[in-house]
């Protein structure tokens, strides 16, 4: 509620800023859905459900770590921060965001190795079962999953501004044994279920793992695949533009009067 | 207008987006309709060779990618002219046939992560599935003679033309 409101307000300011374009509506409307997925999963019913049941936990997981932190980082809060904040202070969040530390934990690898390896920690070890008996860890790894999930979008895709950019190629690579990483999990649990897990319930829980993580998974490759498409089309217009201006530079140069 | 020289220029392009696109769609279609439809083998079949197991994963990933890779590979080279269907599709059966006979001798007999079917006598089963697969790499290598052979004589056209 707090996130869609400041979002909101930080909207409508600036769009009251003439010298700034209009902030587009569909970033709002993903920020809102991003918010509901990543809620859905901590209170509600679907809270209560995933408590008893593995496989509502997943679909929570899903949620929580996959989804919701992907529209988060669609709706590009960081930019509207920046824009949103007096100049003095936006100057601070940037120092910070291209401070060592923001650009340690944005670092791909580190990134997955975060997200992926936090939930081989959960699901291999006895995290899993302790977890539903204190509720301080229960809010400590489900604040890690949501986080780690965060990071781990936004350091593959480039939505707001980042300190340092990889390549399009690194960031696939990186993406595809992180995905491998996942998919390996899922048909783990779907043969080893963690402690005190009925063994269908683990196996439909898996398949919504593996197979839901395919989904969110597909939506992150064509986002990746299409910024790399598009910033590949920048390059080839840049090309032939500077060409002409030469062109005309050489005709000036050359009508002009000896002098 | 058939750009013959912005093909010749992309030709390892078009090449690559075919393997690509085949591998990642016949990866597919093995795991909708032997894993999904059939349930010739299943979503899992082995628990013990890890190794198989993480091959399969990452393979599973690098298809997920080969599949949209191999797609945005074809919108570029629309951009520029230079799809080249021929070429495209001699990929493909590349691709699609390379991951089949992978499938077909790594994964079900080296690994044993899974067999096509089971209950059955497996043997025709493994000479249909592989035989195909070879049929499809020959066909896509044939494919790929030809399309050069049509640059070639494009070539020889434009020079007499002139």
């Amino acid at each position: 509620m707090i996130a869609v409101l400041l979002y909101g307000g930080a909207v409508f300011h600036s769009n009251r800023q003439r010298r700034l374009r209009k902030w587009p509506r569909r970033r709002t409307v993903l920020w809102i859905a991003g918010v509901f997925a990543s809620v859905s999963a901590v209170a509600g019913p679907l809270a209560e459900l995933s408590h008893d049941q593995f496989t509502w936990h997943m679909l929570g997981h899903l949620l929580l770590g996959m989804l919701g932190p992907l529209l988060l980082a669609l709706a590009a809060p960081m930019t509207l921060l920046l824009r949103t904040l007096p100049v003095r202070q936006a100057r601070k969040v940037s120092r910070l965001l291209k401070s060592r530390l923001a650009g340690f934990y944005t670092h791909p690898v580190v990134a997955s190795i975060l997200n992926i390896g936090g939930l081989w920690l959960l699901y291999t070890t006895g995290l899993f079962a302790v977890m539903h008996h204190h509720l301080w860890l229960h809010i400590v790894i489900h604040i890690h999953v949501f986080v780690a999930g965060y990071l781990f979008t936004i350091s593959l895709l480039y939505i707001d501004p980042v300190s340092r950019r990889y390549s399009y190629r690194y960031r696939t690579a990186v993406f595809i044994v992180a995905l491998a990483g996942h998919g390996i999990l899922s048909k783990l649990l779907y043969a080893y279920p963690p402690a005190g897990v009925p063994i269908e319930e683990a196996r439909a829980g898996a398949m919504l793992m593996y197979y839901g993580g395919d989904a969110v998974d597909l939506m992150m490759i064509i986002l990746l695949f299409s910024s790399w498409y598009h910033s590949t089309k920048r390059q080839r217009s840049h090309i032939p533009s500077t060409s002409t201006r030469h062109a005309h530079a050489n005709e000036t140069t050359q009508n002009a009067p000896a002098s | 207008m058939k750009n013959w020289s912005n093909r010749k220029s992309y030709q390892k392009r078009n090449l690559w987006a075919g393997i690509l696109f085949g591998l990642g769609f016949v990866a597919f279609l093995d795991e909708t309709l032997f894993h999904q439809l059939l349930h010739w083998h299943k979503f899992y079949d082995k628990s013990t060779v890890a190794i198989g197991l993480v091959s399969d994963g990452l393979f599973h990933a690098f298809s997920w990618f080969a599949t949209v890779g191999g797609l945005y590979l074809v919108a570029d080279l629309r951009r520029r002219n230079a799809l080249w269907h021929k070429m495209f599709w001699g990929g493909k059966l590349i691709g699609g046939g390379a991951f089949q006979l992978y499938d077909g001798t790594i994964q079900h007999k080296v690994m044993r992560i899974h067999q096509i079917r089971y209950h059955v006598d497996i043997v025709p089963y493994d000479i249909v599935w592989n035989g195909a697969a070879i049929v499809m790499i020959a066909a896509g290598l044939l494919l790929i003679k030809s399309a050069q052979q049509d640059a070639r004589s494009a070539e020889r056209l434009v020079l007499h033309a002139t």
